[in-house]
């Protein structure tokens, strides 16, 4: 046999016995040991993965209450159409099933897994292995599976287990009766046809689902620049670093999670920010204020340029108390920025 | 030609509306307009003035009459339209290739902004060398193309307790069809040297909600791709540019878009998408997980309550698409009676595995009402069920893999509605 055919049959070997099909083309590069930990974060039912760590449920409804209850609720009860995360219970057979981490889900390390990787929603992996280690042990106390002397750690994580985890099973389609039926019926299947339900009966179609017209909402550049030119046809108004304005936009990004500017915002997890550039304190309609924002409301302050500077560079110093869950914005550049984008639609 | 008064100011739309009025549209040139259509006896603008040079549009958009066909969204079917989904038109496309712009979206913390320069995607956990890759890196492996559907776990999913979304666009636009440019995830899996303990992958996006699902290996070395293009140009941002995963026929959540990362493990991970999310809850409370494959399913996109049929009784074309996450649809059958009698429809166009096929059924409307329905038959002989018999199997608390057959009403006037039939 030839070197070449043998080399043949030596890979169409390796082909059958492993996963390694194809030889290696010597590609990409070795990636280091701090790389890895970067960004190989997740965590297994079994515990692996975890870091060191611990946290108690009084210190973690302290950070919940801080980090996570704008959204899903002080109790866990969720907000609006935000996730429910606790309670639940005997319901998931019912007509109204409400799936939980108490009621639903199977295994506790997907709550420490997904809150470390995912949470606060629009402020990914900004908590501590602690925090995330109390955030869980909050959701167990709020699901009624430990008492409030309880602590989560690294060493008794594997151990607890959560009620639901045995009424799960692998995929079974393929055994059911659906999938084993091979007869079509093609004439006389049914003697009578009946309208049994209408979706217009429900009426929860969105409007303008079948307009001829055009109906493509206008672009947030485009409100932009409009009002950059509106800016400038009207000497009284200081007129706006369209620069400044566009970097703005992109700062706002990470504003827009919970805060909507434009025609067609509404008040979300945050207030709704048109105009807010030298409007008084608290005062967009319909929106629940914290505490803390309504005692500063009361003194009478505006969000003047110094006010959302201080505000928008550490919330939470200069606001103890505020609902916004948002860690701040470090550069003055991007302060600056947000803020001249935020006065674009305060004209 | 001046001497006819209707001529000016008549536009097509309103001489057919007149033309109909008359008693249909072929008798309309003769009935309403003596000297013929106003549409072919004006000099139009387009006809007589310049266009826009080649400098005007470099990279070109739909024409300006076609702005109604756009993705949709539901605002009350999510908190936040940061973490939601959209719609694609269905009933305004043809063929068997989704546009880029018109695929729906998914995502669970919006767009990530990704630039390509600082791209890298990891091969980590039970391999023999663990790997970084720039996408510079990846387009030096062997490339294939294939066209794949992807379909959301969750298409059709508002419709499990009866007809809610009055459109196909909204019943089942969770979908889109697009030849993909990429490498073989087994490729890129071999050059780090999978141990043989490795039974899983867990592919992670780069985004903020860092999304990750288990798969099996013999999935990943099988047909996985690792996708940088999308009908020939580079992926879209809402799409996962500048590489996201392709997960052939398996349900669109594991495509991770935005892709960075593969650990290669030796059991699943139970993540948040694969026990909270995508587990198909029974009647009685337990649930179905690691229901990976999207059955066989179809759906008549025209007509359809967003394309109702305006023509009137005559001439008609019916036309559908179908797909399965198992193989290809070699057959589709449809009915107008509500599934008391069946006849198969004509296929058009490729039949390419896991991808959507295009079917047409051509027939003389007589003008009375109609109920719609349309069957998939996939290449392992698998049928699509009524939704009735998917009732029966799984009560209706599954939300994900609803792929019972659909009925839409039209009625005198070729109004479209969607409806539930005993």
């Amino acid at each position: 046999m030839s070197k070449f055919l043998k080399a043949i049959a030596a890979s169409a070997l390796i082909a059958v016995t492993g996963p390694a099909a194809a030889d290696p083309l010597g590609l990409g590069r070795a990636a280091t040991p701090a790389e890895v930990a970067a960004w190989d974060i997740d965590i297994r039912p079994d515990g692996a993965g975890l870091p060191e760590g611990s946290g108690d449920v009084l210190t973690g409804e302290e950070v919940f209450v801080e980090k996570c209850a704008v959204c899903h609720g002080d109790f866990a009860e969720g907000v609006d159409r935000w996730p429910v995360l606790a309670g639940g219970q005997d319901t998931l057979a019912s007509d109204d099933p409400v799936k939980t981490v108490g009621s639903y889900w199977p295994y506790l390390s997907t709550v420490w897994d997904y809150v470390n990787r995912a949470m606060p929603f629009g402020n990914a992996q900004s908590l501590t292995p602690d925090e995330v280690y109390g955030i869980t042990a909050y959701l167990l106390y709020s699901n009624d599976l430990v008492d409030d002397e309880f602590e989560l750690n690294h060493e008794n994580f594997a151990e607890l287990r959560l009620p639901n985890e045995d009424n799960f099973f692998m995929d079974d389609r393929e055994q059911s009766p659906i999938f084993a039926n091979r007869d079509a019926c093609m004439s006389n299947c049914k003697t009578d046809v009946k309208i049994t339900m209408r979706a217009r009966v429900l009426d929860v179609t969105p409007e303008g689902a079948d307009d001829d017209a055009a109906e493509a909402p206008a672009g947030e550049t485009v409100e932009v620049a409009a009002a950059t030119t509106e800016a400038s046809t009207e000497p009284e108004q200081p007129a706006l670093d369209a620069e400044l304005v566009t970097a703005g936009e992109k700062v706002f990004k990470k504003c827009k999670a919970c805060h909507q500017v434009g025609d067609k915002a509404k008040n979300r997890v945050g207030p709704v920010l048109n105009g807010i550039v030298d409007a008084s304190l608290g005062a967009v309609d319909g929106f629940k204020y914290s505490k803390a924002l309504k005692a500063k409301a009361d003194e009478g302050r505006v969000w003047d340029d110094a006010s959302l500077a201080a505000f928008l560079e550490k919330p939470k110093a200069w606001m103890k108390g505020t609902k916004m869950s948002f860690a701040g914005l470090k550069k003055e550049q991007d302060r600056l920025a947000v803020i001249e984008f935020l006065k674009s639609h305060s004209q | 030609m001046t001497d006819n008064p209707t001529r000016k100011g008549a536009n097509r739309r309103q001489f057919l509306t007149a033309g109909l009025a008359a008693g249909g549209a072929a008798a309309t040139a003769s009935v309403a307009h003596a000297a013929g259509d106003p549409a072919i006896l004006e000099v139009k603008p387009w006809a007589q003035e310049l266009g826009e040079g080649v400098d005007a549009r470099p990279y070109g958009m739909p024409s300006e009459f076609e702005q109604h066909v756009v993705r949709r969204n539901v605002p009350w079917l999510t908190a936040d339209p940061v973490s939601s989904v959209n719609f694609t038109p269905l009933h305004d496309l043809d063929g068997i290739i989704t546009p880029n712009g018109l695929c729906f979206e998914r995502h669970h913390a919006g767009i990530a902004i990704v630039d390509p320069a600082e791209y890298r995607l990891m091969i980590n956990g039970l391999v023999d060398h663990p790997l970084v890759f720039t996408l510079d890196d990846l387009k030096r492996f062997p490339r294939v193309n294939k066209v794949h559907f992807l379909e959301c776990a969750a298409n059709s999913g508002m419709e499990w307790r009866g007809a809610q979304l009055n459109g196909c666009q909204f019943t089942h636009g969770m979908i889109h069809n697009v030849m993909y440019t990429g490498v073989m995830l087994r490729d890129i899996l071999a050059e780090a040297g999978v141990k043989t303990t490795g039974k899983w992958v867990l592919p992670e996006g780069a985004d903020a909600s860092a999304m990750t699902r288990s798969i099996p290996m013999e999935k990943a070395l099988d047909d996985c791709m690792v996708a940088f293009k999308m009908n020939g140009e580079a992926l879209y941002p809402e799409q996962g540019y500048p590489v996201r995963l392709v997960v052939p026929g398996w349900e669109g959540n594991m495509w991770v878009k935005w892709l960075r990362r593969i650990e290669v493990g030796d059991m699943p991970w139970h993540h948040r998408e694969e026990t909270s999310k995508y587990t198909d809850l029974l009647g009685d409370g337990k649930a179905r997980r690691f229901t990976w494959e999207m059955d066989a399913k179809s759906v008549i996109t025209n007509p359809s309550p967003q394309a109702p049929i305006t023509h009137g009784p005559g001439p008609t074309v019916l036309t559908g698409v179908a797909w399965s996450g198992r193989g290809t649809i070699p057959r589709v059958d449809v009915t107008l009676d509500g599934g008391a009698n069946w006849l198969q429809a004509r296929m058009d166009g490729p039949s390419l595995d896991k991808s959507m096929h295009r079917f047409y059924f051509e027939f003389n409307w007589d003008g009375k009402p109609l109920l719609l329905q349309s069957r998939a038959h996939d290449s392992t002989g698998y049928i699509q069920p009524t939704k009735d018999a998917l009732r029966a199997v799984r009560g209706e608390n599954s939300i994900y893999h609803n792929n019972g057959i659909q009925t839409w009403y039209v009625n005198e006037q070729g109004v479209a509605e969607n409806v539930e039939v005993s």
